[in-house]
């Protein structure tokens, strides 16, 4: 049971890092958000698209350490 | 200049904001009392830092006082081009997720203090990690000039003459900081914090009210303003990646993570850190509300934008829409944000001459009360060297400067960074790459008149605009392994690596 979670523990985080290069392109590719319309409440694309990501990339963030939490020595 | 009126109201507020984290900053030398004639306690607050004071530390010290004054001037001066630092803080926390952790397990594993330590031990080269702290410090001294910039600007538009105010506001920070290390940024950082996102949240909500909503606001701005003209676009994204990938190579950045207690703190705070991000977004904003407002066409304010350049386009939009009291409650927020980060950069300075100068080259043998008070000895020459640099030289030679920084810091990227992961790079590769980096990035913001940091890269038929710091990285890391390749090849010798493969944690 032990070593079951120890090899678990070995095995899984870098796949959960994979998660983390969505940000890198949901961000950096810039023809994805570069236009004005649509706009909501007034913000063009281009700015709520982006205030849009820092929430998605925290969110990420987040779950990736929840998945992967280890323990503090 | 024509000085503005000086209201007795907004200077109460300001001083008494400002006389309050003056008592803070000396009163944390108590907090956590330890022997703070161990450098371990004095630059880096004992490592003892929990998730809550480091997101506070860490907030205080990357999103600073002259980001705060500069990409709005930037949003202001230049429209959709000055919002890269969106996807730069989006962006740069899910890489230091997964490299910081480890830097800082090693870290607490052989009691390094900077990143320079560690290149020492991994590489066993004296002269690479002289290279890494030379980088690091030449890099911070002109960022905490332009700290000293964002004081100047509020204290101006207070119709503040003279540079004795902003003299004595330095020296009360170099006597808490050398009293108090790390602690005394660590516990103003939550005042701080506190006062600037009240004055944010008041700003996006009150000055879009009196300005009829968001949607007006973008509809005052020339419409080629408001998104990525095409041959931006890879400027964009490559300052974005460059600038993100350098963030934590600034010595105070990694002050800030290895004073955290753990490796989780870490973690944690690449998900909460984002809070900052958001608060940064609503602050480049208040560019374009600055333009909605109309600050420029009105005579009030035309000696301060004569004076600070687009530097001035948010301390007139607070001048223009809140009352007196308010103006300098916001104005205290910026300069107080200017101490945090000028503290911090200026210990982390101090650790690196301390550790990888002093110690290295001059007196090996040096005790731990002498180091402690070299550094703190060190923080003070740092940070009077900037002030005398930014009342005696014109301003635009520190903003350059900064500039400079950021395309050198980045290029010891691969000594920290892959590092970290590899020693296959030999360490006089290393050497070699960081040298061929620093040279070429400063001849490419040379050729741009050292004005900007977006340099066109002819690649065949085409034209890339990209940041310079990261072209020169490309061309180091190219360097590094060619260099490297051959090295090997001739059995060069690699030294020792005093780091185990279980120090990192992992």
């Amino acid at each position: 049971m032990g070593d079951e979670n120890q090899e678990k523990r070995g095995r899984n985080p870098r796949w959960w890092h994979i998660l983390l290069l969505v940000p890198f392109v949901g961000t950096l590719w810039v023809p994805f958000y570069n236009s004005v319309e649509p706009r909501l409440g007034g913000v063009p694309y281009f700015y709520w698209y982006q205030f849009l990501w820092i929430a998605i990339g925290a969110a990420i963030t987040a779950l990736v350490y929840f998945a992967t939490r280890e323990r503090e020595p | 200049m024509i000085p503005q009126p000086l209201d007795a109201s907004a200077l109460a507020v300001f001083v008494f904001l400002f006389a309050l984290v003056t008592v803070v900053g000396f009163v944390a030398s108590r907090w956590r009392r330890a022997d703070l004639d161990q450098l371990h306690e004095w630059g880096l607050g004992g490592r003892r830092f929990g998730t809550l004071v480091t997101w506070f530390l860490l907030g205080g010290d990357l999103y600073t006082a002259y980001t705060f004054v500069a990409v709005p001037a930037l949003v202001y001066g230049a429209g959709a081009l000055g919002f890269f630092a969106l996807p730069y803080t989006v962006i740069t926390y899910p890489f230091v997720f997964v490299v910081m952790p480890r830097l800082w397990s090693v870290s607490h594993k052989h009691g390094y203090i900077t990143a320079a330590d560690f290149v020492r031990g991994r590489f066993d080269s004296g002269a690479l990690a002289l290279a890494v702290a030379v980088t690091g410090i030449l890099a911070t001294m002109p960022y905490i000039a332009l700290q000293l910039v964002g004081i100047q600007v509020v204290l101006g538009a207070m119709g503040i003459q003279g540079d004795l105010p902003l003299i004595i506001a330095f020296v009360i920070l170099a006597a808490y900081t050398y009293q108090s290390g790390l602690r005394a940024p660590a516990l103003i950082a939550v005042v701080k914090d506190a006062i600037i996102y009240v004055t944010v949240i008041a700003a996006v909500v009150v000055v879009p009210m009196k300005l009829g909503g968001y949607g007006r606001i973008f509809d005052a701005v020339p419409a080629p303003k408001l998104i990525l003209a095409p041959q931006q676009q890879t400027a964009y994204a490559t300052l974005a990646l460059g600038s993100a990938l350098a963030l934590f190579l600034y010595p105070h950045s990694m002050t800030g993570v290895l004073s955290s207690s753990g490796r989780s703190v870490i973690r944690r705070n690449t998900a909460m850190l984002p809070a900052y991000s958001f608060l940064l977004g609503l602050i480049a904003l208040l560019g374009y509300m600055a333009i909605a407002a109309g600050v420029d066409k009105s005579d009030a304010y035309k000696a301060g934008f004569a004076q600070y350049g687009t530097n001035f386009a948010v301390p007139a939009l607070f001048l223009s829409a809140f009352p007196a009291w308010f103006v300098g409650f916001a104005f205290a927020s910026i300069a107080i944000g200017a101490l945090v980060p000028a503290a911090i950069m200026s210990i982390a300075a101090a650790n690196l001459f301390t550790r990888n100068i002093y110690r290295e080259f001059l007196r090996p043998k040096c005790s731990a009360k002498e180091e402690s008070t070299v550094a703190k000895l060190a923080s003070l020459v740092v940070k009077f060297g900037a002030l005398a640099f930014i009342v005696l030289a014109p301003q635009k030679y520190a903003i350059q400067l900064q500039l400079l920084g950021g395309v050198w810091i980045l290029q010891t990227f691969p000594a920290i960074v892959v590092g970290l992961y590899s020693r296959w790079l030999h360490r006089w590769g290393l050497l070699a790459g960081w040298f061929v980096g620093m040279a070429l990035g400063t001849w490419m913001a040379a050729t741009l008149g050292f004005k900007g940091s977006v340099y066109p890269l002819h690649l065949g038929g085409t034209t890339i605009p990209g940041y310079a710091a990261l072209w020169a990285l490309l061309v180091n890391l190219g360097v590094a392994a060619i260099v490297t390749s051959v090295l090997r090849a001739f059995d060069a010798p690699a030294g020792a690596d005093h780091t185990a493969c279980e120090d990192y944690g992992e």
